[in-house]
């Protein structure tokens, strides 16, 4: 653990660096796929801490994002909140939404921990439903936001160089917060709570604790990553609290590999673009990522970047 | 002077009295054997030492405090340690990282540090420890590949890395080669040196040869107590051990 670890650093420093690079080269219509992968990322990287590092499976990640969505996009809407503001404000919720939650659910594991998150979040799915003169439901709440005023300049939120740098920047921090984290004595501990709870609970970890931690940062991250969503495009509706949110990061961390820091963006980037293409030959387009998944968890057990490992390894 | 001290101990599971009325005094520093016939009620008492196994009544006092009702992560940071009486270590990670998870409790507990514990000192604890055990040359190897003695070396040098004051140890030579039998000796005596030692142990000959006193249980209650010299000559162990 100790020898690689600037090696490890130098591969995820050089990924975010190609992505700057990349910027420049990018047609435009990957430029816009490529901001909302970095995004979608984010979601992915805080949903691995839990599922990846922690060992729990999470079915009601929508819940977290969508906080961080709503609260950006109701603030934005309501109260005249700008960017940064409805940003933080985003972030908080998602952080309290994530209290909350880890408040109730911190003594279940396993099937119950599944089953608890999904419940709590098609709750929160159908009050988005229910409150709709707040939420204005499923037709969402459609922002225009001024420009986001950093040191003098003045950077507009609808110019794709604006929210493609400002992903990337999300994106960098959560993938070096997670890096970070996991390589620490904290982040060895979440480990041990997912390869035996037991054993961990004797060498002294309060490890319902561990958990509860781990679902605050991953629920707080995936907020992050709901709050940039909704400014950076300008709407929030029910639709980002509903299961395909929940079932989004879990095929994203199966399919690139859950345990690997890298492994859930790549699956992040794979799953956009099997969406892409197959909706151009399709309009069951569904079919095939589900003819994806199953291949994938067939022959790749370990997700893409899993089996890479171990293939650099052997 | 007392380390640990139990009152009239109790645990049943339905009808069944596992341990029944177990009062039992544990003097600092010393290394004291526990045996019985299976089922005899040994690693449930353990147990509620180290806080797997709740007690129905009695209490459990350890270095002056009432521990009876405490979480076992909490009885760690109070110097109790227990290793597992079938090999529990993390087999997917490195004995490495086993270890570390143990020298890091007890230093970011002992030095803070929760997010950034200097890496130079938590190496420093992982190689000593895993030198007190001679695993210094498989540091890097995945524990699950490791032979079941050195396995259970491992889980000797992850509770050395807690720094106990109180190390239980379920059974510690079970599976072992005989061979390893000897120098697993010298080590716990070894370790003695630090510590108390408390040991749930099958094999009457390792028992009468490192216990400083023996504990026998039978059906859940203590048959008898004693020096090994004394526990060899009572008529129950007798009957017991050489089929008398």
């Amino acid at each position: 653990m100790t020898g690689s670890a600037t090696r490890v650093y130098a591969l995820h420093l050089a990924v975010i660096v190609a992505l700057f690079v990349i910027q420049f080269a990018l047609p435009a219509y990957h430029y816009g796929n490529v901001t909302r992968i970095m995004l979608y990322a984010v979601f992915a990287i805080g949903y691995n801490i839990l599922l990846g590092y922690t060992g729990l499976l999470s079915l009601g990640h929508a819940l977290f994002f969508a906080a961080g969505a709503y609260g950006a996009g109701l603030t934005a809407h309501w109260w005249g909140f700008g960017p940064i503001a409805a940003l933080s404000a985003g972030i908080g919720a998602a952080l309290l939404v994530s209290l909350i939650t880890g408040a109730i659910v911190y003594r279940t594991t396993g099937v119950a921990f599944l089953i608890v998150t999904l419940m709590l979040a098609q709750a929160a799915f159908l009050s988005t439903l229910y409150f709709n003169t707040i939420t204005l439901g499923d037709q969402g709440i459609v922002l225009s936001l001024p420009p986001i005023a950093l040191f003098g300049a003045s950077l507009p939120l609808a110019d794709p160089m604006v929210k493609y740098n400002v992903a990337l920047v999300a994106f960098a921090l959560a993938l070096l917060l997670s890096l970070w984290l996991l390589r620490s004595p904290f982040g060895r501990v979440l480990i041990a709570v997912r390869e035996n709870e037991a054993r961990t609970r004797l060498l002294g970890y309060n490890t319902a604790l561990y958990r509860f931690t781990a679902l605050v940062i991953s629920g707080t991250l995936s907020g992050l990553s709901g709050a940039l969503y909704c400014l950076l495009f300008g709407y929030v509706g029910s639709s980002f609290a509903s299961l395909q949110y929940s079932t989004l990061p879990l095929l994203w961390t199966l399919l690139g590999g859950s345990g690997v820091t890298l492994g859930p963006p790549l699956g992040a980037a794979i799953t956009h673009y099997l969406i892409d293409i197959s909706s151009s030959l399709t309009s069951s387009y569904m079919i095939l990522v589900g003819v994806a998944l199953v291949a994938i968890t067939l022959w790749f057990p370990q997700g893409l970047a899993g089996w890479f490992r171990r293939w650099k390894r052997a | 002077m007392t380390l640990l001290q139990t009152r009239n101990l109790t645990r049943h599971y339905g009808g069944v009295r596992a341990v029944n009325d177990v009062s039992f005094a544990l003097e600092r520093g010393e290394i004291r054997g526990v045996i019985g016939p299976n089922g005899a009620g040994k690693t449930t008492l353990v147990g509620m030492i180290c806080g797997r196994v709740l007690p129905s009544a009695g209490s459990v006092q350890f270095d002056g405090a009432d521990i009876t009702r405490m979480q076992p992560w909490n009885r760690v940071a109070r110097g109790i340690v227990y290793t597992f009486q079938i090999t529990s270590v993390f087999k997917r990670l490195t004995c490495r990282d086993n270890v570390a998870l143990a020298a890091q409790r007890h230093l970011t507990r002992t030095r803070g540090h929760r997010f950034a514990l200097p890496q130079a000192m938590l190496d420093a604890a992982v190689d000593a420890a895993l030198a007190a055990v001679g695993l210094t040359v498989e540091a890097e190897r995945i524990a699950g590949e490791l032979p079941y003695g050195h396995q259970r070396l491992l889980e000797i040098a992850m509770g050395l890395a807690l720094k106990p004051s109180l190390l239980i140890l379920d059974e510690p030579t079970q599976g072992l080669a005989p061979g390893d039998i000897v120098p697993f000796c010298d080590l716990i005596r070894k370790t003695a040196e630090s510590t108390t030692i408390l040991f749930i142990e099958h094999n009457l000959k390792v028992v009468l040869e490192l216990a400083d006193k023996v504990t026998v249980m039978d059906r859940g209650a203590i048959l008898a107590e004693g020096t090994p010299a004394e526990i060899e000559q009572h008529p129950a162990v007798q009957q017991a051990y050489l089929g008398d």
